[in-house]
């Protein structure tokens, strides 16, 4: 990698240099902090996800051998025997 | 639904924009009268470019909307026209900076390139803001679809005004690309393909995650029961119930027994 970059032609920045590092640094500035938006996006995702995972887990545990499957007084649905794929641990 | 074909998309982003930088900088010649400077061109002018398109896609998928009241069509909108707003931003700022090493100043008011760039802008800074203001999802999507429609036809004929306006200051590049040298036309177009696949993906990632994002709501509700679902969703400018979350909704609302 280091060869490759020595054998690179050398950049005639001068004067103009600095204006176009500013461009192409304040462009990629702008995707990385999208980036970083997106990441903080995903990563309440996966909180949330985790939240409604111990719900379903409280769910199961207070609704074994109370009418599994049926729904309760509250409306909501038991969902304990729901099939779906468990996460590897 | 919306990450599908995701991966190979960002893996093709990634080698297009490392292509682009390496033939900018090391290919393509020096302009005589600009010098060095001139690279800023391949990234500017590419953006512009996209941005603009991106505004009259997202009045393409309001129509999309309007003819079909589906809420997909109203949900890539507002995606296409949230991103191409964040490439017009880097379009003004790199422009600017362009325009200081190049006349010296950070913004020429004189110049109907800029000016009517400035405005599409300010036009589209409008956009979220509608949308907010506007509490009902149905009548947001509507209102903004009709808004989009509107801009994005806007955006054309404010380019041909542009064109016929007198002064020609600004380097025109559509419609004299031809005068380009080879190496210098290839850069270019190679430069356009890369920034319009990262609009792509950037794109594709903000739906994915918005539509992830819904239906994990609606996923909530499913399991809080009845009292969540009486509950009205936040107020917010994106759309309420795009694709497949209405779908989920509808389930819910029958308890289920469709599942």
């Amino acid at each position: 990698m280091i060869a490759l970059v020595a054998e690179l032609p050398a950049l005639p920045l001068h004067t103009a240099g600095k204006y176009v590092a500013g461009a192409y640094i304040v462009a990629f500035a702008i995707v990385l902090i999208y980036v970083a938006i997106m990441a903080i996006r995903l990563g309440r995702i996966e909180r949330e996800l985790g939240e409604l995972l111990a719900l379903t887990e409280d769910d199961r545990l207070s609704g074994r051998g109370a009418g599994d499957g049926k729904e309760r007084a509250d409306g909501s649905q038991d969902v304990s025997n729901t099939p779906r794929e468990s996460a590897p641990a | 639904m919306y990450g599908r074909g995701l991966r190979a998309l960002s893996i093709s982003t990634v080698v297009a924009v490392v292509a682009a930088l390496t033939l900018v900088f090391f290919y393509a010649p020096l302009e005589a009268e600009q010098g060095f400077l001139q690279k800023i061109f391949y990234l500017h002018v590419p953006l512009a470019i996209i941005a603009l398109c991106g505004f009259v896609v997202g009045g393409l998928f309001a129509i999309g909307y309007l003819r079909t009241r589906d809420q997909r069509w109203d949900f890539r909108s507002y995606v296409v026209i949230h991103m191409s707003l964040i490439f017009a931003l880097a379009t003004l700022i790199t422009g600017s900076i362009w325009a200081k090493g190049s006349w010296g100043h950070w913004w020429v008011w004189s110049e109907p390139t800029l000016v009517s760039f400035l405005i599409v802008f300010l036009l589209y800074a409008t956009y979220q803001p509608l949308r907010f203001s506007i509490e009902d999802p149905e009548r947001q999507a509507r209102y903004a679809s009709v808004f989009a429609v509107t801009a994005g036809a806007f955006v054309p004929a404010n380019f041909i005004a542009v064109r016929l306006a007198t002064e020609f200051l600004h380097p025109r590049v559509l419609g004299s690309t031809s005068n380009l040298p080879g190496s210098m036309a290839l850069t270019f177009l190679v430069s356009l393909v890369a920034w319009a696949l990262l609009f792509v993906t950037l794109c594709k990632y903000e739906l994915t995650a918005k539509h992830t994002r819904f239906q994990l709501r609606a996923l909530r509700r499913r399991l809080s029961g009845e009292q969540a679902r009486d509950t009205p969703p936040r107020r917010s400018a994106a759309p309420q119930h795009p694709a497949g979350t209405a779908k989920l909704g509808a389930r819910v609302a029958d308890g289920g027994a469709s599942t």
